[in-house]
């Protein structure tokens, strides 16, 4: 069986030293690990920028793909072969930038994959720009006189579509986020983990140490149902989103289950050849 | 040639589809060759539409310059097709609504009041004035008084007997009235039935290619819905599911063309199919598609651009965006299918060529030959042989006599292509990079050398193929001609004919249709053109894109002249013949 070392790579990740990217690459690790999976069997799907680089990192087969497209990218993945565990990642200004348009959309299909963002709240390869969560008055290079915009909403947007399987993290706390991963992956259907993943070298509002005094875990909320979507969106409410664990959590079919087209055979493993009969009555129904 | 073409036009939402097709379908089941044109506007109702059918003793692929019989709901239609029909042309119009048909010029019609609305309404409802007309074409072209019985019964008899029956009487009120007043005016040609008696298949090249997708292995189709290439999409759904096919209706083109992407590179193979407006948002993945190295078939049904355009007409304007599009350089394959079948063939054969070549292919087709539906003899297409080759990949065995990180998904080969494993081969491992990467696939890479080996590793992939023997077809004296017509794509039938008529005057002709253009079969084409004194570019888009490509990689810039078209419409064989009597005059000008 693989364990968490199978799911390293050679090549040493070229992210900042303290990262909140690091902790990220290994609960993944540790969480795949657990669950029983094989690394051929894992494919993890990413965008790009400094979170994209989880691909490369991550000892399963990739597909680092373009700008905001790592949900699509890792739709069509799942739908080709649904006995792959997919994972897609990316940073908050792939996914709630660029790529907010195909979260709904993911989220709407309930397709069986986990979808970690890792929110830095800034835009980090690129040196220091606003990101779509940066916090209104946020100054970077391109808002010097504080961001003008409010801060996208995108685990309440995903809450308020239905997505089945919602729930944050914190890369303070990589013990919170290995269980939270594992859950996110055996869960039937779309996941949506929402990492706080700091960046130490242009983000200086957003610290390890800022999470650490404003976060607050649900874990230690006695009467908290994950069951409750409501609940979910109160919370989020409450807290300004500064809340980890899971958020919600539904079982419904997943989307390859109930699409068009739906076999129990993945499409990659289907026998293609129609026999010459089946192609010759197809054909003489367009007469 | 005995041939008979008919019109029938009215507002949008009026039934005008609905009689054309049932025209077309009874044609065509009774072993005529019958092509169909649909006129028709970006909206729902209202608005002037028409359905154009040409009934020929041989398969045609065109719908015909004049018309013989007109059918006019309303005075609208009168003025924008009296132009058409020809002269001694029979124009039946709807007397209930227009009481004197309003015409310029001096045409000799014959004029045909027939009150198609009233006599619907008296057979139960004015719907089923698409009825009258057809018992009235029925009349007038000799057809039995109960030719349409059978589709009638087909179309209508899950909405009960007394649908049927009414539908029935509105079709013989129609004939009877017309045969009494009128007689037969005009004939059909010779049926040409299949061997077992039946009519022929009668397929538009949409169809054709899902088909064709299907018959190759393709088990999943994203796209978005979108004029004129939807149709692919219907049929994928129709036909798909039975064998474990996945349809989905993608958020964006963006998505659809990244998902195929995503499955081709789990195994499956996978396509997308779009026009114009769509195929603009795909070019990232297209580049996508070509650095990973991840097979991909994309159709294009090219309509009128740019922006929106004209959403429900042809054209074949996006040939330079199918040859350039996307930032950076890619190998890919751009196939111009020129027939029904050649979309079947073509279609299938594009998946074999994606994988082989692990890059992308663009299937190009159009408006006109995407969605007019037409006579296909079933040999024809039964007798393609579709091949699944699914080369270039490795196998399980070869990656287990290989240890855990010695596969190399990018390995720099002399023929550039890199054997392909996917995901859930053990030791196969990789990750298909957007970024520039090194022969592992391990992680993204800016040195200089490796950049080098790889953009050549890409771009000498596709030298191996010999487009020369699949890329066009040539029709005529190949040592040398006084005029040869040049088309890619769909305007095949019109050039075709354009060529035959030019010979039956005596002219030298040469007619060399494209099938490929990228990469470029500049070897055939130069030899074919260079006897020629005169070239004509005949294509539908208004900068004469294919006479550029022609131009830049074989030359001839001194005998190359432009027969354009951009209105909306496909050519007619008269404006390509106006257009080749005055290209020696548009050559003697430059030399002057």
């Amino acid at each position: 069986m693989a364990t968490m070392k199978d799911f390293r790579t050679e090549n040493k990740p070229t992210w900042c030293p303290g990262c909140g990217d690091f902790a990220v690459l290994a609960a993944l690790q540790k969480a795949v690990a657990s669950l029983g999976l094989e690394p051929e069997e894992v494919v993890c799907v990413s965008g790009i920028g400094c979170s994209g680089k989880i691909a490369q990192h991550f000892g399963g087969y990739g597909f680092h793909s373009l700008h905001g497209r790592s949900l699509p990218t890792a739709t069509g993945v799942k739908l080709g072969n649904q006995d792959l565990t997919v994972i897609a990642a990316g940073g908050d200004g792939d996914g709630y930038g660029i790529g907010m348009g195909h979260l709904v959309h993911a989220v709407r299909r309930n397709i069986d994959l986990t979808y970690i963002v890792m929110d830095n709240q800034i835009y980090g390869l690129t040196t220091g720009q606003t990101s779509p969560t940066s916090k209104k008055g946020f100054r970077s290079k391109t808002s010097p006189e504080g961001a003008a915009e409010e801060p996208v909403k995108a685990v309440e947007t995903a809450l308020v579509n239905g997505a089945s399987f919602v729930a944050q993290a914190f890369s303070g706390d990589v013990k919170q986020m290995t269980v939270l991963f594992e859950e996110a992956v055996r869960h039937r259907g779309f996941s949506l983990i929402n990492c706080f993943s700091p960046c130490v070298t242009f983000n200086k509002v957003n610290t390890y140490d800022w999470f650490r005094e404003n976060v607050i875990r649900l874990k230690d909320r006695e009467e908290y149902d994950s069951g409750d979507r409501d609940a979910a969106l109160s919370v989020m409410r409450k807290t300004h989103g500064l809340v980890t664990g899971i958020l919600c959590r539904e079982e419904r079919p997943a989307y390859h289950e109930v699409m068009t087209g739906a076999h129990s055979v993945a499409a990659s493993k289907m026998d293609l050849n129609i026999p010459r009969e089946d192609m010759r009555e197809i054909f003489h129904s367009f007469r | 040639m005995p041939q008979l073409t008919w019109k029938v036009g009215g507002a949008q939402g009026e039934g005008i589809d609905s009689t054309g097709e049932i025209f077309a379908t009874t044609l065509n089941r009774l072993g005529f060759y019958v092509f169909s044109y649909r006129h028709f506007m970006s909206l729902i109702k209202g608005g002037h539409t028409n359905y154009k059918v040409r009934v020929t003793p041989s398969q045609s692929g065109y719908h015909g310059d004049e018309l013989d019989l007109l059918i006019a709901f309303d005075q609208s239609t009168i003025d924008e097709n009296w132009k058409e029909l020809s002269e001694g042309g029979v124009l039946i119009y709807d007397s209930s609504r227009i009481s004197s048909p309003d015409f310029p010029g001096d045409k000799n019609f014959l004029l045909c009041p027939v009150p198609i609305t009233e006599m619907a309404k008296e057979a139960g409802s004015s719907i089923m004035r698409n009825m009258v007309a057809s018992g009235v074409t029925a009349a007038m072209v000799g057809l039995p008084r109960h030719a349409f019985d059978p589709l009638i019964v087909e179309r209508f008899g899950k909405k009960g007997e007394k649908v049927v029956a009414s539908n029935k009487v509105a079709i013989q009120a129609g004939y009877d009235f017309a045969l009494k007043r009128f007689g037969q005016r005009k004939e059909l040609p010779q049926p040409q039935p299949e061997e077992d008696g039946g009519g022929h298949l009668f397929l538009s090249g949409n169809e054709a290619v899902a088909l064709g997708a299907l018959a190759a292995g393709c088990r999943f189709l994203a796209a978005y819905p979108i004029t004129p290439a939807t149709e692919i999409m219907y049929t994928a759904l129709n036909h798909f599911p039975q064998y474990g096919g996945k349809v989905v209706q993608a958020e964006d083109e963006i998505a659809a063309c990244i998902m195929a992407i995503g499955a081709n590179y789990a195994g499956t193979r996978a396509m997308t199919s779009t026009s114009g407006p769509g195929f603009t948002l795909m070019q990232e993945s297209i580049g996508l598609s070509g650095v990973t190295e991840t097979p991909m078939v994309i159709v294009n049904v090219m309509r009128s651009g740019p922006g929106t355009g004209l959403p429900t007409k042809t054209e074949q304007s996006d040939l330079n965006e199918m040859l350039y599009g996307t930032h950076g350089e890619i190998p890919r394959i751009v196939l111009t299918p020129t027939t029904v079948t050649e979309c079947f063939r073509y279609a299938a054969e594009a998946f074999n060529l994606a994988e082989t070549y692990q890059c992308p292919v663009i299937l190009a087709t159009d408006l006109f030959l995407g969605m007019s539906k037409q006579s296909v003899p079933f040999e024809e297409i039964d007798g393609v042989q579709v091949r699944i080759e699914r080369a270039s990949r490795i196998g399980d065995a070869d990656l287990a006599a290989m240890g855990n990180g010695e596969y190399r998904r990018y390995r720099v080969t002399e023929s550039g292509i890199s054997p392909r494993s996917i995901p859930g081969q053990k030791n196969g491992r990789f990750v298909a990079m957007s970024n520039e990467h090194d022969e592992g696939a391990t992680e993204e890479i800016e040195d200089s050398r490796n950049r080098v080996e790889q953009m050549s590793k890409r771009m000498r992939k596709l030298d191996g193929w010999d487009v020369d023997a699949f890329g066009y077809v040539y029709d005529g004296p190949e040592e040398s001609t006084e005029i040869t017509l040049v088309g890619f794509g769909s305007t095949r039938a019109q050039i075709g004919e354009a060529a035959a008529r030019l010979r039956e005057r005596g002219v030298k002709t040469g007619h060399l249709q494209l099938r490929a253009v990228k990469p470029f079969p500049e070897t055939s084409v130069c030899r074919l053109l260079s006897g020629a004194s005169r070239i004509v570019v005949v294509e539908n888009n208004s900068t004469g894109q294919l006479a550029e490509v022609i131009r830049a990689r074989v030359g001839f810039h001194d005998r190359i002249t432009h027969c354009l078209k951009f209105d909306g419409d496909p050519f007619t064989v008269q404006e390509i013949l106006n257009h080749c009597n005055r290209s020696q005059e548009v050559i003697n000008g430059w030399r002057r």
